[in-house]
């Protein structure tokens, strides 16, 4: 097992490569000029062509991918054009809070879709099966963006019960720790903040956690079904077991690798791409730090951003790939 | 012929399914007794409704679209079609087990088989998780698996298939059952494995004097092992007899035919006698005797008249029209 993780580990220096190379061509391919972008469109020739030289604009691409790996190896991850502050200080200030919101999005949506899934296969064909699987659906094929905005229209500007943006609340003390304000919450006792934090979280999670919601109930339903007609489950039956154990335990860890597989790619998906829900609510985490870096044509920080965001959904597929050894134990990694 | 009082008596039992495209008599009036220590076989093919009478005994039939629509299963006096589920499911396991055909697909592949037989015990016992896991050793010792203790620790993947039998029957086991319905447990095995479960069982069924209903198409596990058998076709029972009786003397065609189906050792035989034709399909059964249209014997009543079910002997009952003229007494219907 051990040399299995470590062979992955290994396999991620040319996922690593291909991602930079990809990402530094495709960033390049983006028209723009940086240097314009940072001195605005009244800026001369003579200031523009200054500032591309002391960014090394005007080296050959080669010389620029390389100068980036070289620093990278060293671990660097360069400064922003824009704002002159070190990449990896932005990223760590941001990224428990993409890591936060995404954990909050994922387990709302295992919770949720799982339960449904489960009842849906079991009472096949009843109302509330048709009901769930109408609504997942309806899930799936949400715009993001849309349904972000209503429930702001809905419950920020209409009823006004919840906050439309950010992590936490101006006048709201926290102590960090960890950085996740909902966890530093919990460790400081501070309940106040910890009903600010949530209720910050509660749309943005909703927003980003319906589809994943949506594909696990319904890969849940379908591979329920599958399993509830194996031999094995008679045999349950048949022994007298009580029907939630049937389901919940001999079912439910039959079916749960096909749903484990969506659940580790959503989750992936989720940790550097919310870049829509972040946007949306004004989330101040990866998704939104990209995206803006990518408007600003602020080429390191895209390029070191997409790297990092590669290596979490590289470690994320292989926690993944670990834990089906646990769901299934015939999976040999030898 | 066996005079204590049955442990189980099926009496006129009617499981149907309801489905889009019509209703299936897959079980159409099935009546046996079973005394403990005796071994009964129901015999049949495919369809022939053998299967459904067990899970219809263990009240296991998914509902819907099937149900039991008339009948009686009396398990120690009391109908078993009368408990609720939760009834149902104090006997399941404990009372009456069952093991089934396919041990690759019979156990759950993900729980190891330390956890598959100790929640079996611990669902019906009152025990701790230890005492109930010296009786799981206990168990595999029983069947014959080597170092039972340190193979608890195992997932079903690991064991071959003979072994993977064993353990069910151990599984089955586990709460001394009075009966046991066995659905063609050496069906999915090697001829030579086949012969270690029957006689395993046999010896099993001495040592612990439990009844078992041994559901088989194979007319050599029933000279093997059974003391009773019940022929069915189509849903019905159509010869029902002791085995030695069955062997010299069958009377139904459609056992002849199966009779005559089986290659016999030192015979010089060309080719085997098949049964012609396919059983029918249950939706539309045809009127008469179903089995009419390939019998060898049938006459132009039998495609009209369904034919009664006589004792044509002391305890062998046939269905058949060809009997009937001369029949001694009609027993029912």
């Amino acid at each position: 097992m051990l040399k299995y993780i470590l062979r992955r580990l290994v396999m991620l220096i040319p996922v690593l490569l291909g991602v930079s190379i990809l990402t530094f061509s495709l960033i390049h391919l983006i028209p723009g000029d940086p240097a314009r972008s940072m001195l605005g469109e009244k800026s001369t020739e003579s200031q523009l062509e200054q500032l591309r030289e002391e960014l090394g604009l005007n080296d050959p691409y080669v010389v620029q991918y390389g100068r980036f790996v070289g620093k990278i190896l060293q671990g660097d991850l360069g400064e922003s054009v824009k704002s002159q502050e070190e990449i990896s200080i932005e990223i760590a200030s941001r990224l428990p809070a993409t890591v936060e919101l995404t954990v909050f999005a994922m387990i709302l949506a295992m919770v949720v879709g799982i339960l449904a899934g489960v009842i849906a296969a079991v009472k096949q064909y009843s109302w509330f099966d048709n009901l769930s699987m109408s609504g997942a659906l309806f899930g799936v094929s949400l715009p993001i963006f849309w349904l972000g905005l209503m429930m702001i229209w809905l419950f920020s500007v209409k009823l006004n019960i919840l906050p439309a943006s950010g992590r936490i609340s101006n006048d709201i003390e926290l102590h960090t720790i960890t950085n996740f304000y909902l966890l530093d919450s919990l460790l400081t006792g501070n309940w106040a903040a910890f009903k600010d934090v949530f209720s910050h979280l509660l749309m943005p999670g909703i927003a980003l956690g319906t589809i994943p919601m949506a594909i696990i109930a319904r890969m849940t339903r379908s591979s329920m079904l599958e399993v509830m007609k194996q031999d094995y489950i008679r045999t349950a039956s048949a022994k007298g077991l009580a029907r939630h154990l049937i389901v919940f335990q001999h079912a439910l860890k039959n079916a749960f690798l096909p749903v484990l597989t969506v659940i580790g790619l959503q989750f992936g998906l989720l940790l550097g791409g919310a870049v829509l829900t972040e946007t949306i609510f004004s989330w101040p985490g990866i998704g939104r730090y990209v995206y803006l870096a990518v408007m600003g044509r602020d080429y390191p920080v895209v390029q070191s951003s997409i790297l990092i965001i590669a290596v979490i959904f590289v470690l994320v597929n292989l926690i993944t790939d670990v834990l089906y050894k646990y769901f299934d134990p015939r999976i040999s990694y030898d | 012929m066996n005079s204590k009082t049955p442990i189980l008596e099926v009496n006129q039992l009617h499981t149907h399914f309801f489905t889009k495209s019509g209703v299936v008599k897959a079980v159409d009036g099935v009546s046996f007794a079973i005394t403990p220590g005796e071994t009964l076989g129901i015999v049949g093919e495919s369809g022939s409704g053998k299967s459904i009478t067990a899970m219809s005994i263990m009240n296991l039939i998914p509902s819907p679209p099937g149900k039991i629509v008339d009948g009686e299963i009396l398990f120690k006096g009391e109908d078993l079609l009368k408990k609720s589920e939760k009834q149902m499911r104090k006997i399941r396991g404990k009372e009456i087990s069952m093991i089934f055909q396919d041990p690759m697909t019979s156990l759950n592949p993900v729980f190891t088989v330390e956890k598959q037989m100790v929640e079996t015990i611990l669902v019906h016992e009152k025990m701790s998780k230890k005492q109930a896991k010296d009786r799981a050793v206990e168990l595999l010792d029983l069947v014959g698996i080597p170092e039972a203790r340190g193979r608890l620790k195992n997932y079903p993947h690991e064991f071959s298939g003979g072994m993977r039998q064993r353990v069910m029957i151990a599984m089955a086991l586990a709460c001394n059952p009075e009966v046991l319905i066995a659905d063609e447990p050496t069906t999915a095995l090697d001829v030579t494995i086949q012969a270690q479960i029957l006689e395993l069982l046999a010896r099993l069924q001495k040592e612990l004097g439990m009844a078992i209903i041994m559901i088989t198409h194979d007319l050599g596990v029933v000279a093997e092992v059974c003391d009773r058998v019940m022929v069915m076709y189509a849903g019905k029972p159509v010869e029902y007899t002791d085995k030695n009786t069955l062997f010299e003397q069958p009377k139904h065609p459609y056992t002849l035919g199966l009779m005559n189906s089986i290659p016999r050792i030192g015979a010089k035989q060309e080719k085997l006698a098949a049964i012609q034709g396919l059983p029918p399909d249950l939706r539309a059964l045809p009127g008469g005797c179903s089995f009419a249209p390939r019998c060898t014997h049938a006459m132009e009543s039998c495609l009209s008249h369904d034919p009664a079910w006589t004792e044509q002997a002391a305890n062998h009952h046939v269905r058949c029209l060809l009997y009937e003229e001369d029949e001694e007494k009609v027993v029912s219907e």
